[in-house]
């Protein structure tokens, strides 16, 4: 039990990054859906030369941060969520409802956790 | 919910790819330059190995070879005869290739005009009178198997149009009107670009053409040349754009916007790029592009809008993204 809960400390203690990560997912056709829809126009993303937009926030710290667009926790879920219908979870956000299914946001979001591995 | 993003790359990477577009001709005004330019290579390379042989002669051939080469009479076969009748037949062949590639529009023949401005192209299509019939922006839109007559201007400063795939380059020079016929044979896309530096974001325009087949052609044109049709849904994205004043820059038709600086957005939703290439068009692209265009095309003449909220932003942009 000590052992357990020890484990879980430890757990605890290792990079959130462990835990974000997507499975099932293709990083590589998450990078080719955010150039065919153009999520450079508002963010600076890597991987992606050009535009890099400055409407919404870079990307590139998106594995190391706490919080997704300042108010929600970073997990996978809901960055898929948010990937997926933006305005559903923070109506005032200029961020469109993207019309993306789960297959192709959860790609995405697969990609911008991976991609300060690049 | 948005169908799937299509695999329409920006018009910039349609300048990529294998063969180069320059040598892949896809219609009739575009196949004789290329087998011009094959030609010119081809007696380029023939000229080259002939002289590089007959320099090898001279250095290394037995005296009696040298001798030979060095006869007043080869010089007047090899050195004058020969270059005459070759360049005359070339001159010859060059330009009952392309002597019509320039005429002037004949009656019945589609006519478009396409103006080069500082970084976009305007394009509108016109009545067989040579009235404008509707405009639209940075995609020219023409029946396969059909020649269209494009009649290049500009405003400001020298650019040109060059369809690789269609045709060859040609200047929009301010004050004249120079003819750049196309012709396509097969539906499709193709890319194009200025090839004349006129500014800033000069390597930021670019330009589509869509080949449809003719029945679609019809049915795309009689959708364009209509005014704009907004559901109430968007009222609050019409709103917005009336109370920015985007009006004064753009014209709705259907609207009171009815500005002529910047590109007609009648039907800006239905567009396949944005900014002149430089992004796919989408919601989520128009609402980054309202926002500030200056990060995404450095220069571009619409300022970028900090002053419209995220709500604001998102309205719009569904407005516009709607207009089809």
């Amino acid at each position: 039990m000590i052992g357990l809960a020890g484990a879980g400390l430890l757990a605890c203690a290792e990079k959130p990054a462990a835990q974000r990560q997507v499975t099932g997912a293709d990083p590589a056709r998450g990078l080719a859906l955010i150039k065919a829809e153009g999520c450079g126009a508002c963010h600076r993303i890597p991987g992606v030369t050009w535009p890099k937009g400055a409407v919404g926030g870079a990307l590139d710290d998106l594995p190391r941060q706490a919080l997704i667009a300042g108010r929600f926790p970073n997990r996978p879920g809901v960055l898929i969520a948010w990937l997926r219908d933006a305005p559903a979870m923070a109506p005032d956000t200029a961020m469109p409802a993207s019309g993306l299914t789960d297959a192709q946001a959860r790609d995405i979001a697969a990609y911008l956790y991976a991609s300060d591995a690049n | 919910m948005r169908p799937m993003p299509t695999e329409t790359p920006p018009a910039s990477e349609s300048f990529k790819g294998w063969p180069p577009p320059a040598l892949d001709p896809a219609g009739p005004f575009a196949a004789p330059l290329n087998s011009l330019t094959w030609g010119l290579l081809a007696m380029s390379a023939a000229v080259l190995a002939i002289v590089v042989i007959a320099l090898a002669l001279a250095l290394f051939a037995p005296r009696a070879w040298r001798r030979r080469l060095g006869a007043e009479r080869l010089v007047w076969i090899a050195g004058i005869a020969l270059p005459v009748v070759v360049l005359s037949a070339l001159l010859v062949w060059g330009l009952s290739l392309t002597h019509r590639l320039s005429e002037p529009p004949r009656p019945g023949e589609l006519r478009i005009r396409v103006t080069g401005e500082m970084w976009w192209w305007r394009v509108a299509y016109l009545e067989a009178s040579g009235a404008e019939a509707f405009q639209d922006a940075n995609e020219i839109h023409i029946p396969v198997g059909r020649p269209v007559a494009l009649e290049l201007e500009s405003t400001d400063v020298i650019h040109s149009l060059w369809i690789p795939r269609l045709n060859g380059k040609l200047d929009m020079i301010p004050g004249r009107r120079n003819i750049l016929r196309i012709q396509a044979d097969q539906p499709g896309e193709y890319g194009a670009q200025c090839a004349e530096f006129c500014g800033g974001p000069h390597a930021l325009m670019a330009l589509v053409v869509v080949a449809h087949a003719p029945g679609d052609f019809e049915t795309w044109k009689a959708r364009q040349a209509a005014p704009a049709v907004a559901s109430p849904v968007h009222a609050a994205g019409k709103a917005v754009f009336e109370r920015a004043g985007c009006g004064a820059c753009h014209a709705i038709r259907g609207t009171n916007a009815n500005g002529l600086a910047g590109p007609d957005l009648t039907h800006v939703g239905a567009r396949r790029i944005l900014g002149a290439g430089v992004l796919p068009n989408n919601q989520g692209t128009l609402a980054g592009w309202i926002g500030d265009s200056q990060a995404i095309k450095p220069g571009n003449r619409m300022p970028a809008y900090p002053v419209l909220t995220g709500k604001e932003l998102r309205d719009v942009s569904a407005y516009l993204e709607s207009l089809k």
